[in-house]
């Protein structure tokens, strides 16, 4: 499923070239457009898919196993939290929409600024707690697990 | 060449490579680094790098200490027995203890986590998997490093880690290239965490064409991680452990959620359960400790993943192939056959896309699986990677040298594939690692271990000229031809990577040869290996762009080669259904109930192999 790219659809923004995660969507410099320059290096990830804001990228089976006539088609949309695909079958008789969140609070929000969190103190500095923990790391309000705390050893030798 | 010199100084934490390792690491290193410089280095853009650059439907290591599911050493003994025994279970308990937290503060930061409505719990698809809408996974977690780090260089390929000058086998940063403007990158940094990827494309792929891309691991992931830490001599461990996936056919979709949630099963070509009629032979092979399909009944303890993986190879040899997947009952279910969809669409969308090609509807057919070329990499059901340094309260002093995940050179840690012995990691674990990680970097920084660190003009420069050969040799001999890519002085970069797959394939155990090797081949793959070595000197790059693939083939030879020793050093078959030592056909406990560490000698490229004691947690009324 290497990507290409729609001619008409194209307006050479770069928002593919940024993304894409092998470094294989670039402009053509003769026609201002992007385009897949080693399709056999593509994941089908459908990063650039995603990131283009006129759905010109769209992709088309390895031709070494998938037939043609299909079309897998997606948009996300930040603002939403949704992302949305539609599914269609090379022989017409399968087409779903399918619709999954992708994130539960607005986009970019619900980062905690580590630089401005109260310093770490000595004592959690000398122990094995990471920032925000003994949280969510016990059902009690214990501490870190340890091999004394769960009645273990470390034993050289062959155990099973 | 009119490349620009570009030296970033005085960094504190350099974090080479921002999956979910290195994100981890960025985030985690402001907390106990408030005042420290933190840059990161990446290849390519890290709102969409690494391995879950796609996305993940699944968190595949999760506790649930929260909620009364799991205690960490539940997690280690369980990693235990799928590896055959071989797990650094200081660093994987450490790991687990944690490894809750993170996920609780991926929750917090937007990821949607599927709930039990009933219980309140994550929704479980197996023991330790919990399921995610995790189409934007990477994103959001980027965001979270990218608003602790000082820097973010996106699109540097990082190729070689620098060392110190003033004290032997201390790092001093790392050097390379911005893969579009092609101007060299220089990193002075007081540590670096490796949080480079494993190796997909080492092994010659099932796929021959345009579907080269579509490996199982992801194309980008180019055993950088090892290539770099290798080259710099650092010691590696369990890099035979390479790992070969039973996976949907040729869109390599995952199997997971369809085995544990939607109980889909499989069979062969006729209808028949397969499984159960190889094990007898094979426990003759493992042992009766290793496989007892009655005592898994029993318990619920698992069969390791690679035996699974055995009894379709045979079944398939046998000619009773192929082995499908049964969907037809689960998908007659409406949300079931939703959550099957959207597995592939959240993680593997190719796969969704060839059987929408191929007309595959799993509600009336079911589809073909089948076995993977290898992957050598540390974070899945598989633990390549460095011999690092567990925490202090958990190792045994054969595996604590003072900084938790720092590997055997001063100053260099390691997260996610990076760190060798922890598999059972995956996204959640990685990121773990990267925080431990870095909360020991910091430590190791405020000890006062990376004072007068120097690094001269003579290493920075010689790293440039070594980065940029690739062009110098196009350049040189390019017109000696009239056209074309067939030239007598040089190979480019695709030729260098057909050839490496291809010797690997065939010498050291890919699926054209049934995963198998032996003694004899392995020595003549290695022969082999040094020449393709010598002709990589020679590797020529028309464009800053093959230049990085020069540098990734360069990386996964590094890694190909490491593979090739250690799989001989190991004279057993400790993992049928990942590889076959055809002269030692059986788990010898006896001789490698150990951990396998690899030296390469940086000067003379020689390799030394040594064992490394195996510690297994036991409970306190076991000893």
């Amino acid at each position: 499923m290497p990507t290409f790219v729609y001619m008409t659809r194209c307006d050479g923004c770069g928002q593919c070239v940024d993304i894409c995660p092998s470094d294989i969507m670039h402009i053509d410099k003769g026609l201002r457009r992007a385009y897949n320059i080693e399709p056999n290096m593509c994941w089908e990830c459908y990063s650039c898919v995603k990131a283009c804001p006129h759905h010109a990228i769209d992709v088309r089976g390895y031709a070494d196993f998938a037939p043609l006539g299909h079309s897998v088609r997606v948009h996300r949309d930040e603002e939403q939290g949704t992302i949305a695909w539609r599914i269609k079958f090379r022989n017409g008789k399968k087409d779903m929409d399918l619709l999954a969140p992708i994130t539960t609070v607005p986009w970019g929000t619900g980062f905690p600024n580590l630089a401005a969190a109260s310093a770490p103190s000595g004592d959690m500095r000398n122990s094995q707690l990471l920032f925000n923990e003994p949280k969510y790391v016990r059902m009690d309000e214990g501490d870190l697990h340890t091999l004394k705390s769960n009645g273990l050893k470390l034993k050289a030798g062959v155990y099973y | 060449m009119g490349y620009k010199t570009i030296i970033e100084d005085d960094i504190d934490i350099l974090v080479a490579g921002a999956g979910l390792g290195g994100t981890g690491a960025a985030f985690e290193a402001r907390y106990w680094g408030q005042n420290k410089k933190i840059v990161i280095a990446e290849k390519a853009n890290i709102d969409r790098s690494g391995a879950v650059a796609q996305g993940l439907y699944a968190i595949n290591c999760y506790m649930g200490t929260r909620f009364g599911e799991n205690n960490p050493e539940d997690h280690v003994r369980y990693a235990r027995i799928d590896l055959m025994g071989m797990v650094r279970e200081d660093l994987a308990f450490d790991m687990a203890r944690h490894v809750d937290s993170a996920v609780h503060q991926f929750e917090e930061w937007g990821l949607p986590i599927m709930r039990n409505a009933k219980t309140g719990a994550y929704l479980r698809e197996g023991r330790w998997q919990i399921m995610i809408h995790g189409e934007s996974y990477k994103p959001i977690v980027a965001e979270a490093a990218k608003k602790s780090a000082d820097k973010v260089f996106n699109r540097i390929c990082v190729t070689h880690l620098l060392m110190d000058e003033s004290k032997e086998n201390r790092i001093a940063g790392a050097v390379g290239f911005n893969v579009r403007t092609g101007n060299y990158h220089v990193f002075k940094s007081k540590t670096v965490i490796c949080g480079a990827g494993g190796a997909s494309n080492i092994f010659k792929p099932r796929s021959v064409g345009e579907g080269a891309g579509r490996v199982w691991y992801a194309p980008w992931s180019s055993g950088s991680a090892y290539g770099l830490m290798i080259e710099a001599g650092a010691k590696m461990t369990q890099m035979e452990n390479r790992i070969v996936l039973a996976r949907f056919k040729d869109g390599y979709g995952p199997v997971g959620a369809y085995f544990l949630h939607l109980k889909t099963y499989t069979q062969n070509a006729y209808g028949e359960e397969y499984e159960s009629k190889w094990f007898p032979a094979l426990q003759e092979m493992v042992g009766k400790e290793y496989l007892d399909p009655e005592v898994s009944h029993r318990t619920h303890r698992p069969i390791p993943t690679c035996l699974r993986n055995h009894a379709i190879i045979q079944e398939v040899n046998a000619g009773r192939g192929p082995i499908h997947m049964v969907t037809m009952e689960a998908f007659q279910d409406p949300h079931l056959e939703e959550i099957g969809w959207h597995n592939f669409l959240g993680m593997t969308v190719g796969q969704a896309v060839l059987w929408a090609a191929t007309d595959v509807d799993p509600k009336y057919e079911n589809p073909e699986l089948t076995t993977s070329e290898p992957y050598v990499m540390g974070s899945h059901a598989t633990g390549c990677g460095a011999w690092c340094s567990g925490p202090e309260d958990v190792s045994p002093e054969e595996y604590f040298w003072g900084y938790n995940r720092m590997t055997t050179i001063e100053g260099l840690f390691g997260a996610g594939d990076a760190v060798g012995g922890t598999p059972h990691a995956f996204s959640s674990g990685s990121f773990t690692e990267g925080r431990l990680a870095a909360k020991a970097a910091c430590k190791y920084i405020d000890d006062g271990k990376a004072e007068g660190i120097r690094v001269s003009d003579e290493q920075i420069n010689r790293r440039r000229e070594e980065i940029y050969k690739p062009l110098e040799t196009y350049t040189v001999y390019s017109n000696e031809v009239v056209a074309g890519s067939v030239n007598p002085n040089f190979i480019n970069p695709r030729q260098g990577l057909d050839r490496l797959q291809k010797l690997m394939d065939e010498y050291c155990g890919g699926f054209g040869v049934n995963y198998m090797t032996n003694d004899k081949l392995l020595n003549i793959g290695l022969k082999k290996m040094a020449i393709l070595g010598e002709d990589l000197e020679k590797v020529a790059a028309s464009d800053i762009h093959e230049l990085l693939r020069a540098w990734e083939l360069k990386h996964r030879f590094l890694t190909s080669e490491s593979v090739f020793h250690h799989t001989l050093f190991r004279k057993e078959t400790r993992w049928p259904g990942y590889y076959y030592r055809g002269d030692a056909m059986k788990v010898d406990d006896e001789n490698w109930h150990v951990l396998t560490v690899s030296r390469r000698d940086p000067k003379t490229g020689e390799y030394t192999m040594e064992k490394a004691p195996l510690y297994h947690l036991v409970g306190d009324e076991e000893s």
